[in-house]
């Protein structure tokens, strides 16, 4: 039995990239059909920004002190990144429950590109997260947030955060693959997220922290993003630039992109 | 496809998982258009054949084409000719039957209204029309098995690996699975199917290997497999259990190979070569030794015979976790 593999010419790098965006578009829909079957999971991805606007508004938000705004001014720049920077993990979450389940091993054995499979669920979440996004700025305006921003800041504040969103979903690719459980997924987005998203500027002025903890929290992605999303809502330039946040993001999405696509590879390995 | 490549082609693959042997070099062959049934007791090996046969998992070492394509080199090109059925159905709870086939349609870059074309014929193919609009997750055991199979099927695959894909379902899905596996292979697909059933392999398969330990231990029609073990089988059931050991000892007299005592049906089978006068003097020694047959038969090999013959584990549709971890 001398038979030899066939050669087959190499597909072009555009024809390559029109489906891999193509294929994305295909698992993308998939995540949005979910939607409506989900409903518990939009209800607590809505309901807790929500407490926390209302908490830090009306409960913690009396004891701080804001020098330069107003603390429901201030403080809705940090719910919006907290929440993105919290529910960008989900996906993580959703990615570990179909690693155990069998739909992984059919989109393996179909010719689509793998980076679809990772990048389907990823704009999904970014879009849910635009729409709590809405639901959040609808509260903050109800009580008391007045922001200052021109239309194109808006746009600039929006896009920032679902860049950030976009770029967090990659991490809980990475996550996902990496531990393949989903309730490990979870325990790792609370353990190293949640510190993240409070020990920032998000909540309260970092100048009220420790001498110690200041630099730390000034210079992590979560206070450069808050800064830059805050000088956009309220048009003040104080505070770290927003390509410096937008930097960040780009760099999160540039590491873990393609480590979730070398990850995901590896499944074959083992 | 090759002009004279088989369909499926393995050579001495070999793929270990830590300390465990999945596989030990083990060779396959399917010629287009046939159905190749794989046979093996629990953790044989035959998931793990599966995976790596359909690009999943990359051997540790071998040769593996099917339709013509490695697997390890050319996955791509192996993924747009193949369809895969597993134990476990690879469909999504959440979206409905037609959302599924549609979904596997365009992701094998179908257009639309083709991938909508196909999902349909296939749903009404299955009896599925109905459910067609439901999610997945009201489906019963049955209908889940048959669109995991009908997902596999959006494709047209030149060759298709069915992995124990009657397991758990009623007399009546069955029927069903076997009657839509032997269209494929009329319509000129390549079918390999792993089972736990003999009689599945029996009906279906032209070619059938049986694995053991990760490799070939036998392979052949199932008419070559029966006469491999040699003559016929003599069933002899008695009365009470304390009659069994003076059976086995009265049989293995006349018997070409050991006996297999079944104690709850109170049966004793033995190979044997039925010479004019043998069955006589097995009655005759039964007697002799005061042992009462309540019945007593005289049969062809079935393939469970087969089977026991030659691995030392028995068959059954048993849990198995060792293949699932592969």
């Amino acid at each position: 039995m001398n038979t030899t593999a066939m050669t087959v010419d190499p597909v072009p790098v555009y024809r390559r990239l029109y489906w891999a965006l193509a294929d994305a578009w295909v698992v993308t829909r998939r995540h949005l059909l979910h939607i409506p079957q989900q409903h518990e999971q939009w209800i607590s991805a809505t309901v807790q920004p929500i407490i926390f606007v209302l908490l830090f508004r009306y409960v913690f938000g009396g004891a701080i002190v804001t020098p330069e705004a107003s603390y429901i001014n201030f403080l809705m720049a940090g719910i919006f990144v907290q929440s993105v920077v919290m529910e960008g993990m989900t996906g993580g979450i959703g990615l570990a429950h179909d690693l155990k389940r069998g739909i992984i091993d059919r989109f393996r054995t179909l010719p689509m590109a793998p980076s679809a499979v990772l990048a389907g669920p990823i704009v999904a979440d970014t879009l849910r997260n635009l729409f709590i996004i809405g639901v959040m700025l609808a509260l903050g305006l109800a009580v008391g947030f007045r922001p200052e921003a021109s239309a194109l800041a808006w746009c600039g504040a929006i896009g920032l955060l679902l860049a950030t969103s976009f770029a967090v979903s990659w991490i809980g690719s990475v996550v996902a693959l990496l531990v393949r459980d989903p309730e490990a997924v979870q325990v790792m987005a609370f353990v190293v997220m949640m510190p993240l998203a409070f020990a920032s500027s998000a909540f309260v002025p970092v100048e009220t922290m420790p001498s110690w903890l200041q630099p730390i929290v000034r210079h992590q992605p979560v206070t450069v993003i808050v800064d830059a999303v805050r000088g956009l809502l309220l048009a003040h330039t104080t505070g770290a630039a927003p390509w410096q946040a937008l930097a960040w993001c780009a760099g999160i999405v540039a590491v873990c992109a393609p480590l979730s696509v070398v990850l995901y590879r590896r499944l074959a390995r083992e | 496809m090759g002009a004279h490549s088989p369909a499926i082609l393995a050579r001495g693959v070999v793929k270990r998982f830590g300390t465990t042997q999945a596989l030990a070099g083990l060779d396959l062959t399917a010629e287009p258009g046939t159905i190749l049934g794989v046979l093996g007791p629990n953790g044989a090996g035959k998931t793990t054949a599966v995976r790596i046969l359909t690009t999943l998992l990359r051997p540790d070492a071998g040769r593996v084409e099917v339709a013509g394509f490695d697997v390890v080199r050319q996955p791509d090109q192996v993924r747009t000719r193949i369809g895969l059925a597993g134990q476990y159905a690879t469909v999504d709870e959440l979206l409905s039957g037609r959302e599924n086939l549609v979904m596997v349609g365009r992701l094998f870059h179908l257009p639309r209204a083709e991938a909508r074309r196909r999902a349909d014929a296939l749903l009404e193919r299955f009896g599925l029309t109905d459910v067609a609009h439901r999610p997945v997750k009201t489906y019963s055991g049955g209908m889940r098995r048959r669109l995991d199979l009908a997902a596999s099927l959006v494709t047209e695959p030149q060759v298709l690996f069915l992995d124990e894909p009657t397991t758990g379902l009623d007399p009546r899905s069955r029927l069903t699975l076997w009657e839509i596996i032997r269209e494929q292979a009329a319509r000129g697909a390549t079918v390999l199917l792993t089972t736990q059933y003999l009689d599945e392999a029996d009906q279906l398969a032209d070619t059938i290997v049986v694995i053991d330990h990760g490799r070939v231990i036998a392979s052949g029609t199932a008419d070559e497999l029966k006469d491999q073990v040699g003559g016929d089988r003599l069933d002899v059931t008695v009365a009470a259990e304390s009659d069994l050991e003076d059976a086995v000892r009265a049989l293995e007299r006349h018997a070409t190979g050991p006996a297999h005592v079944d104690v709850a049906q109170r049966q004793v089978s033995v190979p044997i070569r039925n010479v004019p006068g043998l069955l006589a003097a097995v009655v005759r020694d039964l007697d002799a030794r005061n042992v009462r047959p309540l019945d007593f038969r005289l049969r062809r090999p079935t393939l469970d015979d087969v089977f026991l013959a030659l691995t030392s584990a028995p068959a059954g549709p048993a849990g198995d976790e060792c293949e699932e971890a592969a």
